[in-house]
């Protein structure tokens, strides 16, 4: 089988012998409304309420949305209007913390005795894909269509980012037990734990463990990028392709992040939601790269200076690795449930744009065959039957093509663009 | 605190610049050069200095009449004037040589947008211009050395235009004491060259090796000598150096193996029934002009792309 191609990057993982450390308690936090992909919650809790640590603060009615809690206790001192790294509004809510971390009496061991009340608590969790873009857990483990694979995603294939490894090698039997427990409930016969060849401990210990039981394969992804791209980790790992049009579920196939198995174990067992995260913090700004266990809500900057970066050298800030991450606007911004690293880059790119020169790298490039010089010249003319010719609806953005290009031509942002074009049915 | 600076990802480069690879056509082309100054003498180095200077001059000129960002820095003018220079006969005159930077720069690449849009190869069309405007400059040979003898060096006849009993070696022809331009005698110091570059990964092998296959496959076939035809005139500096530019060539891999054939096949065709001795420069212009058409026929296949329902009214 044909494996999908990719680009060699750097892996500058420098944290990943740097077990977590947990973040002391910030004074403040703020925890927006909306920190998944889908519909934004509404607060559940007003100006001067008290809160405790696990206690649901947000909640929505639309399916595709999941429930917000905090992870202090405190009092809330402010409802404010919110705008994201994606430019979307939401409320947020901005705790005062007391110190005394008392639990909600919320928190309990949720009863699960078939698919169905697994679904409903795993809404409850407040759990979202946790390596990057948020998709609600409760939608994906609930597929219309019959599944025979859960491909359990630990490629991290971004440079920096070592959150999910360091889950791999701190908790390996809550990820196990994980996958036993959602093979079981959801009556899935195969998993596989998909792994990028960059970290052979991570594959040694998995194997290891796996070793007496055949419906978990540990499976090694090549080490390139971008191998944690569904469509790409899913090809690469059963060789089943995710036509246009298509979810993974149509293949039958549900593809999660490893972190996110992990965090749903402990779940089930403790019933604490999702309210807390490991990130990793680096960059060249950063003085002293960390892997971080903090609240959501706690603002990036707090982190920052604790990894020891001098803020004054800083020039960007990214929430989430170094080609698919966010640029942030204001390092006051809080860590979300997304937030699976935060990057203090001392320089940027800043040269100018020059001439296509035709060289076809960002097309030997494009992990889907994708052409994106020919649909950057699409999109300047704004020729949408060629567009949709060129298929650019399929681009993921994974941004190897603007990594690779000589003439630092901005073609990731372009398909994107053009994407915008392109009326939907 | 400074500024935020907030750009869309991905925020991580790599530093193959333009000019890196143009850096690195130059450092392909060392060889050629040298062994262009080994065979023909000063004159040899005179000449490429001309094309070169002239070039960048004439892109310089051409960017400052048009108010366009300065290009110079990118160093595709010298590539151009470097490749130009492998193609011209030692004993031509520079003036001639500085009208084949005029045709190749500001005709065939500013005029049309500057690099990357012009559709011929620059230097190519400029040999072809020189070869049909000053016939007799254009073809006239001298043998390796002759700045040693200056008196009876005239008229050294390239390796395809000899007859069949002072045929040169297939040694000869692979170090380059041959008759012949500047830079597409010696076929070892341009195979190295071209590898150089296939591992540097600035070019893709799919051309050259297609575009020589080609040629070596039909005149097995028609009864001649492939050795002796791939060894000979152009086909080396045309296949590694012409056939793989990035402007004038198709992207994808299929179309520069569909590429490579054609120069194969148009290259045998004039060699053998034309009234040109050597065909590789026609044969690549002839190409160039069909990339696009090539590119339409050869898009890659997208990964999970539906084939497109054709609306039928």
């Amino acid at each position: 089988m044909k494996k999908l191609n990719g680009l060699k990057l750097k892996h500058r993982k420098n944290t990943q012998d740097s077990a977590t450390i947990d973040f002391p308690l910030p004074e403040k936090v703020i925890i927006p409304m909306s920190m998944h992909m889908g519909v934004p919650c509404s607060p559940l809790v007003k100006l001067k309420d008290t809160v405790k640590v696990g206690q649901k603060i947000g909640d929505c009615d639309a399916p595709f949305s999941v429930p917000v809690h905090s992870g202090v206790s405190g009092t809330v001192t402010a409802i404010t209007d919110y705008r994201n790294a994606m430019g979307t509004v939401c409320k947020a809510v901005e705790i005062t913390t007391d110190g005394k971390q008392e639990v909600s009496e919320e928190v309990k061991p949720p009863v699960i005795t078939d698919k169905e009340s697994f679904i409903k608590a795993v809404r409850e969790s407040g759990a979202c894909g946790l390596g990057g873009a948020g998709f609600p857990t409760h939608i994906k483990l609930n597929p219309k269509t019959p599944i025979d694979t859960i491909i359990i995603n630990a490629a991290e294939c971004e440079p920096y980012i070592t959150a999910d490894y360091r889950e791999m090698m701190e908790y390996p039997d809550d990820i196990i037990g994980g996958i036993n427990y959602i093979k079981n409930i959801l009556n899935i016969p195969k998993a596989i734990l998909a792994i990028e060849a960059n970290k052979p401990e991570a594959i040694k210990n998995f194997t290891k463990m796996a070793e007496n039981d055949d419906t978990i394969d540990i499976f090694t992804l090549p080490s390139c990028y971008p191998q944690g791209a569904e469509k790409v980790i899913i090809h690469n790992s059963t060789g089943r392709i995710v036509m246009e049009g298509q979810l993974p579920s149509d293949v039958g196939v549900i593809v999660i992040n490893v972190s996110t198995v992990a965090f749903l174990y402990r779940y089930v067992q403790t019933g604490m939601p999702l309210v807390t995260r490991r990130l990793t913090v680096d960059g060249n700004a950063v003085g002293e790269p960390k892997n971080i266990r903090t609240v959501t809500g706690t603002p990036f900057v707090s982190l920052l200076e604790y990894c020891k970066t001098n803020m004054e050298n800083v020039k960007k800030i990214i929430a989430g690795g170094p080609m698919m991450g966010m640029s942030i606007p204001d390092p006051n911004m809080p860590v979300v449930k997304t937030s699976n690293a935060l990057l203090a880059i001392k320089s940027y790119d800043d040269r100018k744009t020059s001439s296509c020169i035709r060289c076809g790298r960002c097309v030997a490039v494009c992990p889907l065959g994708l052409m994106p010089a020919e649909i950057e010249k699409a999109y300047k003319i704004k020729n949408i039957e060629e567009l949709k010719e060129l298929k650019v609806m399929l681009c993921m953005n994974c941004g190897s093509c603007t990594y690779v290009c000589p003439a630092n031509r901005k073609l990731a942002e372009s398909n994107q663009l053009a994407k915008a074009l392109i009326p939907r049915k | 605190m400074n500024k935020l600076v907030v750009s869309p990802s991905p925020h991580d480069e790599n530093y193959v610049k333009t000019s890196v690879i143009m850096l690195n056509v130059i450092i392909a082309l060392v060889p050629a050069f040298v062994m262009s100054a080994y065979y023909f003498g000063w004159r040899s180095i005179m000449l490429t200095a001309v094309c070169i200077v002239s070039c960048v001059a004439f892109e310089f000129i051409c960017r400052k009449l048009m108010k366009r960002d300065q290009t110079i820095g990118d160093l595709s003018a010298v590539v151009t004037g470097l490749i130009l220079a492998m193609n011209l006969p030692v004993t031509l005159p520079p003036w001639i040589a500085i009208i084949g930077s005029f045709v190749a720069i500001v005709i065939t690449k500013q005029l049309f947008g500057g690099i990357g849009q012009n559709f011929a190869n620059p230097a190519i069309t400029a040999r072809i211009v020189l070869m049909v405007s000053f016939p007799s400059a254009m073809t006239n040979w001298v043998y390796p050395f002759w700045y040693q003898n200056p008196t009876d060096a005239v008229s050294g006849a390239t390796p395809l235009v000899v007859n069949s009993t002072e045929q040169y070696s297939y040694l000869d022809l692979f170090i380059g004491k041959c008759g012949g331009c500047l830079g597409e005698t010696c076929a070892a110091a341009l195979l190295a060259g071209g590898i150089y570059l296939m591992i540097k990964k600035i070019i893709n092998p799919a051309a050259p090796v297609a575009f020589i296959g080609t040629l070596a496959l039909l005149s097995a076939v028609s009864g001649g000598d492939p050795l002796y035809q791939i060894l000979s005139g152009g086909v080396f500096l045309g296949a590694f150096f012409m056939a793989t530019d990035y402007a004038t060539t198709p992207i994808s891999t299929k179309g520069k193996v569909v590429f490579g054939i054609g120069c194969g096949i148009i290259t045998f065709v004039i060699r053998s029934f034309g009234s040109y001795p050597e065909g590789v420069s026609f044969s690549i212009l002839l190409m160039n002009i069909l990339t696009p058409y090539i590119e339409q026929l050869t898009r890659n296949k997208v990964f999970g792309a539906k084939e497109a329902v054709k609306n039928e009214k």
